[in-house]
């Protein structure tokens, strides 16, 4: 099977239903992307494909041929290094495990809001953290969102 | 205490007479150098601290980082006596040595008043942490990590200056007293000359440990106070933090568990040969008739294969039971005398003689928890030639050791045990039952590791569940509504018990447990004539320490019935408390802090009310206020404001965050946090029915802490307790609904008058 992962192309065996999110683990070696509960509630297996966050845990990697995968470990571009210099200053991690598809999801809506107001970002991060660092996770978006704009004026 | 400390007093000393957080053998507690293993050139001047040649230092991490930020906060304490510069310092876990004993772990276990500072008193808490120390237990848990790191690591720092010092002052043929350090550099200023850590570290470790030693003053601290940025965040924005879950090993084996699912029972015989002939199905392997076990090339195939076996589980005695059972069961309890934790004048006699009007009794509950941490429950194991080796992100490694070395029948000193980022621990990750498993199944793979990962079926299935529970109260008041006699008796599985049951059943037995009973017996208010009572009632469910343990609920309970006591005494809950606080000036500021920065007292929109609780718990109070309103007929939490006086304060941004942290947590239960029992099975299975907070639910939290000079207490837990009663009382306001059993389902509208 093959699969664009972080602009390369990878090749590997697996069963045609196994989930993009074990594929990314177990074959690939990408732990970046996390287990959490394997049936898309919590989030913590969010990679971008093409530019849009998706819960890999529940998505067949075979599905996604010709697609292009970005997980968290991804050269990261200017959307993903703005937030994750922003969780930095923000000091967002606690115990980082949901922080990888937390950026991930804050991404994905900034290609498509790079603006976004409160309620947009509530309805777009439905991802869990047991931490609670949501205060902290908002405040990163919105100051992502400001460095961007800057960057742009 | 002297800020000079004698390293032989110490030794001969210690927390009783000294008083703080010391015990007798807090100079040992510096260790050798050699425990830390230093390699490529390092140079350990204890067991804490290595130096390297370009001038990095290397503070020792015994404690399990799981986000509360414990390796930031450990560094800074010694970082700061040795004066060196943050971007030198770096942090690397330690390996298992009693000098990494965690001595402050069993306070939390002492049935003491926390204020109660007689002799006796400090006896019985420097005992405990001599028997800390003498178990070796290097275990992450009860917020203890700082309170005590507080005097060793500041102690390793200073003394690892004091040898630089000594060993420039050799080179440089200069009084030390003539030298500084400055900037992570030995400094001479009379002739500008200076001398680099790492050019130093050699014969400043050849030198014998100095023996008397100065600890600075609150006032000249450069790195505690300070929100220093956290070690370990850069990993954890890239993808490149290694948790015990992403642990890869050449030849490793992948494998996926499936547990007896009613409480009590056992599996029935099957065909392991058919199983094993499952697809990509390497090995079937069972486990004390307990849980089945399958091995794969990957975590997929191993879950996808076990969840097609045909399994049929003997459900045992315990097949019928279900929450109606266990609240009965809890309800029958509170018939019982129990036993007495606290006793003060003669509660039943005033009870008796205050007519009815002046009299209130309420019944609380609370349901079983499960933690839920985001990295589900996992563990790698291998034996290979005689040595056992554990990847885990525990709480616990010298447990998991010792429980590793049990299962695979070797002395403890042939098991290593890594501990790596843990995803979430509140409590769980005390437990070592996916050690033994990991290791049971290592056993049988002829070398080959093994990576064990639990569903997040079975991680909610099969927990050490925070304990259901139940109180009753009774309080008396007099006729301007002051309490005059209190009487609470608490039912519950007791922790102590079910642990002992887990990891030495021959010894388990049934004890007074402070831990069932924290928070309820340490009633800060005055009151004249109190009792406090615990039973312990244990159920087949097994029970562990939840993100503040007994708190969790005690507080719930207590900071509601308080405030019902306010109401019936036609008060304002704040004024209520600080009039009863009278001998509490350290709970008075809290409160009063919290309430200034809430802004209690003034108006509202329509439609929102505020509610008040204030806790003691782990060294450290906390007060908190609880904005809230119905909204689409559900309750919505806005805003929590958090006071805390944690004692000195090592990082504020950390203990922002803990805060933070441990308000979602307990938020979370208040607001929708229940297991459920049937047919002797726990009834949730994932997050979709065992949901949390989550952003779009996130109130805006401030958070104050109170400046202090004492030494410190704890923070990762203390602020759970307040905030489940906070909400309650302010759904009181809100509706006049008095809510006593979580999680908060109201089913009132907002009050119209």
């Amino acid at each position: 099977m093959k699969l664009r992962v972080n602009d390369h192309e990878t090749e590997f065996d697996a069963p045609p239903d196994m989930p993009l999110l074990w594929v990314l683990r177990d074959e690939l070696g990408l732990t970046g992307t996390k287990f959490g509960c394997g049936v898309a509630s919590c989030g913590a297996c969010t990679v971008e494909v093409d530019g849009v966050a998706m819960r890999s845990c529940v998505v067949p990697a075979s599905a996604l041929a010709g697609r292009s995968v970005r997980t968290i470990e991804g050269t990261p571009d200017g959307i993903v290094a703005a937030l994750q210099a922003a969780w930095v200053r923000h000091q967002t991690p606690q115990c980082g495990y949901c922080q990888g598809g937390m950026i991930l999801a804050a991404a994905s809506l900034l290609r498509q809001n790079p603006a976004p107001g409160d309620a947009d970002i509530d309805q777009a991060i439905t991802n869990l953290c047991r931490c609670g660092t949501y205060q902290r996770i908002r405040a990163a978006i919105h100051d992502a969102a400001q460095t961007l704009q800057g960057a742009r004026a | 205490m002297s800020p000079t400390l004698n390293r032989r007093r110490f030794l001969l000393t210690g927390a009783a007479l000294g008083g703080g957080l010391l015990v007798g053998c807090s100079g040992q507690r510096l260790g050798e150098g050699a425990t830390f293993a230093p390699v490529d050139g390092q140079v350990a001047l204890n067991a804490w601290v290595k130096i390297t040649p370009d001038d990095r230092v290397i503070v020792a991490a015994p404690r399990s980082e799981m986000g509360q930020g414990v390796h930031t906060g450990l560094a800074q304490l010694l970082a700061d006596e040795l004066d060196a510069r943050w971007d030198q310092v770096s942090v690397e876990a330690a390996p298992l040595a009693r000098v990494y004993a965690n001595t402050a772990l069993l306070l939390n276990v002492s049935p003491l008043l926390p204020d109660d500072d007689g002799l006796l008193a400090r006896l019985t808490r420097a005992s405990l942490q001599t028997v800390g120390y003498a178990l070796a237990l290097q275990v992450t848990g009860g917020s203890s990590s700082i309170r005590d790191a507080w005097e060793p690591l500041r102690l390793a720092g200073a003394t690892a200056r004091q040898q630089l010092l000594a060993a420039a002052a050799a080179r440089l043929q200069v009084p030390p007293a003539e030298l500084t350090v400055q900037d992570g550099q030995v400094r001479h200023a009379a002739s500008g000359r200076t001398l680099r850590f790492g050019e130093l570290a050699q014969a400043a470790a050849a030198l014998p440990a100095p023996t008397d030693v100065s600890l600075k003053p609150a006032s000249a601290h450069r790195l505690i106070g300070q929100p220093v940025p956290r070690t370990d965040i850069p990993v954890k924005v890239n993808g490149q933090a290694r948790f015990g879950i992403d642990t890869r090993l050449p030849g490793l084996l992948y494998a996926a568990i499936r547990q007896c699912p009613v409480f009590g029972g056992h599996l029935r015989p099957f065909d392991l040969q058919a199983a094993r002939a499952l697809p990509g199905v390497k090995d079937v392997i069972t486990l004390n008739e307990q849980a089945v076990v399958v091995l794969a090339g990957n975590t997929w195939t191993a879950q996808q294969a076990v969840n097609a076996l045909p399994l049929q589980w003997e459900e045992g005695p315990h097949a019928q039971l279900d929450s109606a059972a266990v609240s009965a069961q809890l309800r029958a309890a509170l018939q019982e005398d129990g036993t007495r934790f606290r006793h003060q004048g003669d509660a039943a006699a005033v009870l008796a003689q205050t007519p009815a009007p002046r009299r209130l009794q309420a019944e609380y509950e609370v349901p079983f928890l499960a933690h839920a941490a985001m990295e589900p429950v996992n563990c790698t194991a291998q034996v290979k030639g005689g040595q056992v080796t554990v990847w885990c992100g525990t709480q616990a490694p010298s447990l998991a050791q010792w429980l590793a070395a049990r299962v695979a029948d070797v002395d403890t000193d042939q098991v290593t045990v890594h501990v790596p980022w843990l995803g979430g621990g509140f409590g769980r990750r005390l437990e070592s039952d996916m050690v033994e498993q990991a290791v049971a199944l290592a056993l049988r793979t002829q070398g080959a590791p093994v990576k064990l990962t639990w569903s997040r079926e079975e991680d909610l299935q099969h927990d050490m569940y925070r304990p259901a529970a139940m109180a009753r109260f009774e309080a008396a008041l007099d006729e301007q509504g002051r309490p005059l006699a209190w009487r609470n008796k608490v039912a519950a599985p007791s922790i102590g018990l079910s642990t002992m049951q887990r990891l030495l059943p021959s010894l388990a037995m049934d004890m007074p447990d402070k831990n069932q009973i924290e928070g309820a017996f340490e009633l800060p208010y005055t009151v004249p004539n109190l009792e406090v009572r615990q039973v312990r009632s244990a159920t087949p469910v097994p029970v562990g320490s939840w993100r503040s343990v007994g708190h969790s609920y005690n507080a719930f309970f207590t900071e509601c019935f308080l405030d019902e006591l306010a109401h019936a005494a036609q008060q304002d809950p704040v004024a209520y408390r600080l009039s009863l606080l009278a001998q509490q000036p350290r709970h008075q500021t809290v409160l009063k802090a919290a309430a200034q920065r809430a802004g209690w007292g003034q108006p509202l929109p329509a439609g929102r009310a505020r509610g008040v609780a204030l806790h003691e718990s782990f060294g450290s109070v906390c007060a908190q206020v609880a904005e809230v309103a119905i909204e689409g007929g559900r309750l919505r939490v806005h805003r929590v404001v958090a006071a805390i006086d944690c004692g000195t304060v090592v990082n504020p941004d950390t203990v922002d965050a803990q805060l933070q942290s441990a308000i979602v947590y307990g938020l979370s239960a208040a607001l929708m946090g229940e297991i459920t029992l049937k047919d002797g099975r726990v009834q949730q299975r994932n997050f979709p029915d065992y949901d949390a907070i989550r952003l779009a639910d996130m109130p805006r939290i401030d958070t104050v802490l109170l400046p202090s000079t004492a030494p410190p207490g704890g923070v990762g837990e203390p602020g759970t307790p307040p905030v489940a009663p906070a909400v309650a009382n302010a759904l009181f306001a809100l509706t006049g609904e008095r809510l006593r059993r979580l999680p908060l389902r109201p089913a009132q509208q907002v009050k119209t008058t």
